[in-house]
């Protein structure tokens, strides 16, 4: 063999030999992440599944650690959910319609998609001292659960006009002619020939960023919801607590049967989480079926 | 509809021909049923106040529609005034030089001192450890996911990532506290209780999925002829992917990054939890730290009376985290509307 096969032989070697370091490299990092994830899950089982349970659900906080329950949490969590979603999803629907059905492309058309670009990327303790300043203080609405909702609201809406935009742009066009040709206006195309194929996916998009919401704690802290609530909120302008402030109030005390009621809480919120996404998903799936 | 008698060249006036020209019988047909379409032959030249109506209606959704895509920018004009109307009166009697290049941090103590560094320097040393786990761990990732991974791969890696990013950051404080810290504490006894270790580790888990897929965007945009020429010159799939293929994506990657960054500036629960509330002029990642976000939260749940000047610096600090998140959220953007151009 020449002096040169040999060195291709070699040189091919150590790519091939490199080529498998990095497979497995990769492999492995993969393997990490899927670990991390594994045991995050695992710690919270393992540290909360004690504690859950009937009362857990049914009794409102306590300064005893083994008598306390998330009743008011999970139902505050629960309004703060819908009433958000009473707000944002017809103005971030709305806003959707504007901008892929009737905006025209133009500089202000830009502008406003900019902006919702760049919404979406403030740090969401901002949109908390939004929230401090405009509904609690000016509106005097308080520290109460329309604030937190109104808050809640605007910090979902980037997030619902980019996942109802994609709703929209999925419908073929074709709809939208067959519909205008008809004689009907751009309003009727819309409202009876694209909103109705379109809404599943919107709908799937409107429920995944309201599952972000129901996570958030940062701007619902700055708003002011309280951990320590003994009494279901009756009214829009009552005090109110939700499951992730309820969640941050055991970490942050040191005895641990806090922390083993937080796990507990952090169960019920997966839980609740992965329900939703589960909606979600069945959604999506209904939409594949049903149209195209 | 049957009120309304047809009138034949009623047509009014200011009135240029639309395409909704003939509206045969307007919503009731298109909502589906069968249309009665004797009648609408008989209605076809349409009375002028069904037209009427229906423009009527047009103009006002119109307009609804308008103001609900103005909310967002009536969003923008509020964060930014209410941030700059707010810390007027703070910086009305803290100088901003004071502010910006004070080193201690003390506005609830006497005496008074008003230097954000220690703040700044805590979201750095927080933010650098996320992105150093963060940014290799997402690149190749992202990278095995568009030029390697098989089918099944994909199926198993793409939900890990996409349940890491659904994960409320309340539950990865949780996480760093009561898992992360201890263990580590095993081996670095000199570790804090609350410190920028354990915090910015599992920040960077969770910014490692936005990372991880942006980046795989960036990635599969590049395109297959840039693969095959690389190919065809004898270079190994190794060689053509990070010789051609990552540099030629570089700057989407360059976008999901900064993205990265921006979330773990921004992120408040995990650093409120595991990082601590001392504001400490330090990088020593083994000590407490305070970040801008967690400075935010413990004033605004503590009980300090509005109106004064301890008050106003949640909005000073507010206003400078805002300032930093946009700025790095901006050049994201201008690196990522580069790669779609270059893409076309």
């Amino acid at each position: 063999m020449s002096i040169a096969a040999v060195e291709a032989m070699r040189w091919r070697a150590r790519e091939r030999r490199r080529e498998r370091i990095f497979q497995i490299v990769a492999a492995t990092l993969v393997l990490f992440a899927l670990t991390m994830l594994s045991v995050l899950l695992l710690k919270i089982l393992l540290d909360g599944y004690a504690r859950l349970g009937v009362s857990f659900l049914t009794e409102y906080a306590s300064r005893r650690p083994e008598q306390a329950g998330i009743k008011a949490a999970l139902v505050g969590s629960f309004y703060l959910m819908l009433l958000t979603a009473a707000f944002a999803v017809p103005i971030g629907v709305g806003a959707a319609i504007y901008l892929e059905e009737f905006a025209r492309k133009s500089r202000w058309t830009r502008l406003i998609e900019i902006n919702i670009t760049n919404l979406a990327g403030v740090p969401s303790v901002i949109y908390g001292l939004l929230g401090l300043q405009v509904f609690v203080r000016t509106l005097a609405m308080e520290r109460s659960l329309l604030a937190g909702a109104c808050t809640m609201a605007l910090l979902a809406l980037p997030v619902i006009i980019t996942a109802a935009r994609e709703g929209l742009r999925a419908v073929p066009q074709s709809l939208r002619e067959g519909s205008l040709a008809l004689g009907a206006t751009r309003w009727q195309t819309v409202r009876y020939a694209v909103l109705p194929v379109a809404m599943p996916t919107v709908l799937t998009g409107v429920i995944l960023s309201l599952s972000r919401v129901v996570g958030e704690t940062a701007p619902l802290l700055v708003v002011g919801a309280f951990a320590y609530i003994a009494a279901l909120p009756n009214s829009l302008f009552a005090p109110f607590t939700v499951l992730p402030v309820q969640i941050y109030d055991w970490i942050s005390r040191p005895q641990p049967g806090f922390h083993q009621n937080a796990a507990a809480g952090i169960i019920v919120l997966l839980a609740l989480l992965l329900s939703m996404n589960a909606v979600a998903i069945y959604m999506r799936h209904r939409l594949s079926t049903r149209l195209l | 509809m049957a009120r309304n008698k047809p009138r034949v060249g009623a047509t009014p006036r200011g009135c240029p021909p639309e395409p909704d020209h003939p509206t045969p019988a307007g919503p009731q047909a298109a909502k589906g049923g069968s249309p009665n379409w004797g009648q609408i032959a008989v209605q076809l030249p349409v009375s002028s106040r069904v037209r009427w109506r229906v423009r009527m209606e047009e103009r006002i959704v119109l307009v609804f529609l308008f103001f609900c895509a103005l909310v967002g920018i009536l969003t923008t004009f509020a964060i930014v005034f209410i941030l700059l109307s707010e810390s007027l009166g703070f910086f009305r009697q803290v100088s901003l030089w004071e502010f910006l290049t004070g080193t201690r941090w003390a506005p609830l103590f006497n005496p008074k001192s008003f230097g954000v560094l220690p703040l700044v320097t805590g979201t750095l040393l927080t933010t650098l450890i996320a992105i150093a786990v963060a940014a290799p761990m997402g690149l190749v990732v992202a990278v095995y996911l568009s030029e390697y991974a098989s089918h099944r791969m994909r199926g198993i890696i793409k939900p890990t990532l996409e349940v890491l990013a659904g994960i409320p950051t309340v539950v990865y404080g949780y996480f760093a506290l009561t898992f992360v810290t201890p263990i580590l504490q095993r081996f670095i006894p000199a570790l804090e209780g609350f410190n920028a270790l354990s915090a910015g580790l599992v920040m960077g888990i969770m910014i490692l999925p936005t990372i991880a897929s942006l980046s795989e965007d960036a990635l599969s945009a590049v395109p297959n002829s840039l693969r095959y020429a690389s190919l065809a010159l004898g270079a190994t799939r190794l060689q053509t992917t990070w010789g051609v293929v990552v540099p030629a994506a570089m700057s989407g990657i360059s976008a999901a990054f900064l993205l990265g960054i921006s979330r773990a500036v921004g992120e408040t629960m995990i650093v409120a939890i595991a990082a601590g509330q001392q504001p400490t002029l330090t990088f020593n990642p083994l000590r407490a730290v305070e970040t801008m976000t967690t400075y935010i939260v413990q004033i605004a749940m503590g009980d300090v009376p509005h109106g004064t000047l301890e008050y106003s610096t949640i909005f000073a600090v507010g206003l400078l985290l805002f300032v930093i998140t946009l700025i790095l959220n901006l050049v994201s953007e201008a690196f990522r509307t580069r790669y779609k151009e270059a893409r076309l």
